[in-house]
């Protein structure tokens, strides 16, 4: 029912995220196969419009199944030291290899990232899960040490700023050759989806699942590793952007229940819709130039959440 | 007894690395310089480190949780807000002009006046949850910093220094006349969570058991958050943003003395922030020579620690 409105919405929105920008792109002009207006299409919109929808769909699912397998509505999905070894990655490919291509430093911070997941995965199986609050807890601290490595040598070197600013969520340097990392996250999501079951199994603690025939460290471990892998895909190509892993899953779980399977359809829809808007939005306001999404979603989302949570609140 | 005893040792470290700071170098010729800007820090750092474990305790028994700070309620974002908007709209030499005591002053009145705002929109309807409470501070917090990060984006480098110094928590420019202030708020409000030490175990059972047990619970974790959001702004406004410590050492302090009391939790967590403060700070100014905030440290060690302890534990 709900999903019905969620999936027109997107198609709309994703036909004028298209149509919309300061070089003019018109359908009958794509119809007809003008070379410019395709050229258009391929460089730039369609590029943007692929990350946005991959991006909103992978941080709120990711945020989803971290939340369902940690049993705690508050873990984040940057919570597994994904992010902070990927800004190790990025500071280390800003001091080291300056030159290089963008393509290339995200490559580089990429490999940061898997091997902080790894990492993380590693020290996971050593330590004795009587608790599955110690999950976040372990990510949490191992990604302090991380950051605390970079912050040591980005103060050192000058390079908060540029760090930051680089991790600020932005969509208007998405353009062809610049955003191709993304696509690895799409069969993830696939991925996630098919064990989506078993996720909320683990989600009821070990010995349930466990007694349910589910071999509670291989899921626990692959949903981690496919969380991980996501937010460092999405936070690498576009940014770090508000919301999305934790306020749209506890939203639609307000709303629906638990139930992952049914969930995370809606999730990754709403995921993707309120970020397509939020773009959308930011390149109309001071037209032809562009606000920053991770304003627009800051402070549009706010309201939205807000009202949404006040309204949930009253019942 | 195996919590009273570490608990001894604990007092007996603090007082061994403070003796330490306090004296480190000194000697005849200037000694009462040295005194003199040490003692007001170490007293900034005593201060910081209880209201953050205090606060950081109380916060986690009433949530339920164990990751949580009270910066989930967004009071950093407010501070960082507050800090940035100021130099980005009158420029850091009027920020400079306003002086350490007016920043002070008027941050510590916006981040009480914003908590307090938020717990009577929340609490005045029947039925709204403290889970309720912490998604609208987190969406609040998220506005907040988006805003300043948009700021910290758009000003130039200069600039951004000054705003970067107020980003980490630093000990290193605390002003005596606004410690005193500090310390009656600090010490009444730890005073009197210590009192209701006994109805925070009980707490700590979850909502439907403490309410069963008789205890008024909307009324007494209201009053709890009320300390909280005193605590916090207090010290976020002394030294800057410094609720990361309270994850850090009341875990440890959960690690390491293995009980549910709040008597033990409330001071094993206290003495375990002090050491990490005064021994990040001590290093921070012998080993680092000043040239790296005292969260780096802390995060550092701390961090590693705990992932130790960890390992140690699940060894047996």
């Amino acid at each position: 029912m709900k999903k019905r409105y969620l999936v027109t919405a997107l198609i709309i929105l994703s036909l004028l995220s298209i149509l919309i920008g300061v070089q003019d792109l018109s359908l009958q002009g794509l119809f007809f196969l003008q070379e410019d207006q395709v050229q258009l299409l391929l460089l730039s919109r369609l590029p943007r419009l692929i990350s946005i929808i991959v991006a909103g769909m992978g941080m709120s699912i990711s945020g989803l199944i971290m939340q369902q397998i940690t049993q705690n509505k508050f873990v984040s999905p940057t919570t597994a030291a994904t992010i902070d070894s990927a800004k190790l990655g990025i500071l280390v490919s800003l001091i080291l290899f300056s030159n290089a291509s963008p393509l290339v430093k995200m490559l580089i911070s990429f490999v940061f990232a898997l091997l902080g997941t790894f990492l993380f995965m590693g020290i996971l199986k050593k330590v004795k899960l009587q608790n599955t609050i110690l999950i976040p807890l372990l990510g949490i601290m191992l990604g302090n040490i991380i950051d605390s490595i970079t912050t040591f040598f980005s103060y050192k070197y000058d390079l908060i700023q540029n760090i930051s600013s680089w991790l600020q969520g932005n969509f208007s340097m998405v353009i062809k050759g610049r955003y191709e990392l993304l696509y690895i996250s799409i069969p993830l999501l696939a991925l996630a989806f098919f064990y989506a079951n078993q996720f909320t199994l683990a989600g009821m603690g070990e010995d349930f699942s466990v007694n349910l025939g589910l071999n509670y460290n291989k899921v626990v471990t692959i949903g981690i590793s496919i969380v991980a892998l996501i937010t460092a895909l999405v936070v690498i190509t576009v940014g770090r952007i508000p919301f999305l892993g934790l306020i749209i899953p506890n939203l639609v779980t307000m709303y629906q229940g638990d139930h992952l399977k049914k969930n995370i359809p809606s999730t990754a829809l709403l995921g993707a819709v309120f970020l397509l808007f939020c773009d959308i939005l930011g390149r109309v306001i001071i037209f032809p130039y562009e606000i920053s999404i991770g304003l627009i979603v800051g402070v549009l989302g706010s309201f939205i959440f807000l009202y949404m949570l006040m309204r949930r609140g009253t019942r | 007894m195996k919590s009273k005893k570490r608990i001894y040792f604990f007092s007996a470290m603090v007082l061994v690395i403070s003796f330490l700071f306090i004296t480190m170098g000194l000697n005849a010729n200037n000694w009462s310089y040295a005194l003199s800007r040490r003692l007001p820090k170490l007293l900034a750092i005593l201060l910081t480190g209880g209201s953050i474990a205090f606060s950081s305790v109380i916060f986690q028994t009433i949530t339920n949780n164990r990751i949580l700070t009270p910066s989930v309620l967004g009071l950093d974002s407010l501070y960082l807000f507050i800090q940035t908007g100021a130099v980005f709209i009158f420029g850091s030499n009027t920020v400079a002009r306003i002086g350490n005591n007016g920043n002070f002053l008027i941050t510590v009145i916006v981040m009480i006046a914003f908590s307090f705002l938020l717990f009577q929109l929340l609490f005045k309807r029947e039925g709204n949850t403290v889970f309720f409470l912490l998604l609208v501070g987190m969406v609040l917090g998220t506005f907040f910093q988006s805003l300043s990060s948009f700021m910290q984006m758009l000003i130039d480098p200069n600039e951004f220094m000054v705003v970067q110094n107020k980003m980490f928590a630093s000990f290193n420019n605390v002003n005596t006349s606004i410690l005193w202030i500090s310390c009656i708020g600090v010490i009444g409000a730890m005073l009197y969570t210590f009192q209701n030490r006994k109805t925070l175990d009980v707490l700590s059972l979850g909502r439907e058991n403490a309410i069963n047990l008789g205890v008024e619970y909307d009324k007494v974790v209201q009053r709890m958050l009320i300390v909280v959001a005193i605590l916090v702004s207090i010290s976020t406004a002394l030294v800057g943003p410094i609720t990361f410590l309270g994850l850090l050492v009341v875990n440890l302090a959960r690690e390491f003395l293995d009980t549910y009391q709040h008597r033990y939790l409330l001071i094993g967590s206290t003495l375990i922030s002090f050491i990490a403060l005064v021994g990040g700070q001590l290093m921070a100014e012998r080993v680092m020579n000043f040239s790296t905030p005292i969260s780096v440290i802390i995060n550092f060690i701390g961090g590693l620690y705990f992932i130790y302890l960890l390992l140690k534990e699940s060894k047996l």
